[in-house]
């Protein structure tokens, strides 16, 4: 029987375990309330964009802007929002597994894989696994800046204006509840037309300079919104998972405490009856 | 009566301003141009500078720097899609280049990654750690 005392040293360094991932949930829960928020200051961008990108590509259904176009796929493009830190449950792994799946399903089809990774753990994945990195951007933070996207976003359109790849793929957790995120693929480009909104409306914009600019820039601010938001919920997934994770990670130390703290028990009662009988023998034996 | 019109000025990051307006001034490409109530539809690029929104009769007036971005206009409602920083296509393509470079950077770079050495010792104790409390239970079952 391993002596008390190794037991209480036992004790007392998973107690100091549990400390840190209390303090880690909480600090992820009080993270996730910001990041949440601001996943919502995201949406009347977005939302505004995609009702004038809406309404000038359907005023003008005669302008053919190449990110509306499908074509044959070659080559595919897929952007992964991954997070910079771990500790955050199966939240990384879980959307990794999904592109793969997705990988693979593309190479099924005979299609190449080019990919542009966020975050520093996918980088870290598709570096042990392999795969053709264009882009990589990484150490966004707590607060992710639409800036430091900009480039890497960049890369994947000019290969798309270049013909290099066909069909740009945005892998991304979704945020489902506290409780619950839903790794999800999107396809970015090309754009398609939902056909729910009919030219009711007889009207049309005064452009200033003209069509083909401000849709230009329509379509290009949009993808980047989009991933934006994307990145700015994955912010909020990896708070909510790891307020998860460390939560479970709590009570489980918990429960580790408990048991040892009885096997502690056990053992010092057992010293103290052996030297109980000792004394009684020793004083039996006078 | 007075006529107002609504103005939302968003960014893709935040919501930056939210009000009714007498009058907004935005600097579009091609020169200033100047919003009133039921102006017709509109759609503007803007360049860097100031919107300024006239805010009540008396001409009080907000002052808001953008750096780019669009305008669209409708009879009842002014939305500002303001960029979040100067955007100029060499500066873009700039970032793009310094994107791909860190991807090649990291790729070929293994240790700037990850700390493999501590990662492992860490795993070493971690294990230890598990045996020896399994052993602790073990025995105490006894």
């Amino acid at each position: 029987m391993a002596g008390a005392k190794e037991i209480r040293g036992q004790i007392k360094s998973i107690k100091n375990t549990q400390k840190i991932t209390k303090a880690m949930e909480m600090v992820a829960a009080s993270k996730m309330r910001k990041a949440q928020d601001r996943m919502l200051a995201t949406r009347p961008y977005a939302d505004k964009i995609r009702q004038v990108m809406g309404h000038v590509a359907m005023a003008h259904a005669e302008y053919r802007h190449p990110y509306l176009e499908e074509r044959e796929v070659k080559r595919v493009g897929i952007i992964v929002v991954s997070t910079d830190r771990g500790l955050c449950g199966g939240l990384n792994i879980n959307l990794f597994k999904k592109t793969v799946q997705t990988m693979t399903e593309w190479r099924n089809q005979g299609a190449e894989i080019e990919l542009c990774l966020i975050g520093n753990k996918a980088l870290g994945f598709f570096r042990r696994l392999g795969g053709e990195v264009v882009a990589n951007v990484g150490n966004l933070g707590d607060r992710p800046r639409l800036n430091d996207l900009i480039g890497s976003v960049k890369v994947m359109l000019n290969h798309y204006d270049e013909g290099r790849i066909d069909r740009l793929i945005l892998m991304e957790n979704e945020f489902v509840n506290t409780m619950s995120q839903q790794p999800k693929a999107t396809t970015l480009l090309p754009i398609v037309p939902t056909g729910e909104q009919e030219l009711k409306h007889h009207w049309d914009y005064i452009y200033e300079p003209d069509t083909v600019p401000v849709l230009d820039t329509l379509l290009t601010r949009y993808i980047e919104s989009v991933i934006y938001q994307a990145v700015v919920e994955n912010v909020a997934c990896e708070m909510a998972a790891r307020m998860v994770a460390m939560k479970s990670a709590t009570d489980n130390a918990g429960d580790l405490i408990h048991e040892l703290q009885l096997v502690y028990n056990k053992a010092r009662q057992a010293a103290i009856t052996q030297e109980i009988s000792e004394i009684v023998g020793g004083a039996a034996a006078v | 009566m007075a006529m107002t019109f609504h103005v939302d000025i968003v960014s893709a990051e935040e919501s930056i301003y939210s009000g009714t307006a007498h009058m907004l001034v935005a600097p579009a490409e091609q020169g200033e141009v100047g919003i009133l109530p039921r102006h017709s539809q509109f759609v503007a690029l803007l360049k860097p500078g100031e919107i300024r929104v006239k805010v009540s009769e008396s001409g009080e007036e907000h002052h808001i720097f953008i750096s780019g971005g669009l305008l669209e206009v409708q009879p009842h409602v002014v939305t500002v899609l303001a960029d979040t920083a100067i955007r100029a296509k060499d500066l873009d393509e700039a970032e793009a280049l310094e994107a791909k470079q860190r991807a090649e950077d990291a790729l070929a770079n293994r240790r700037s990654d990850f700390d493999y050495a501590k990662a492992q010792s860490e795993l070493i104790e971690a294990a230890a750690r598990l045996r020896m409390i399994q052993k602790l239970r073990k025995s105490t079952n006894q």
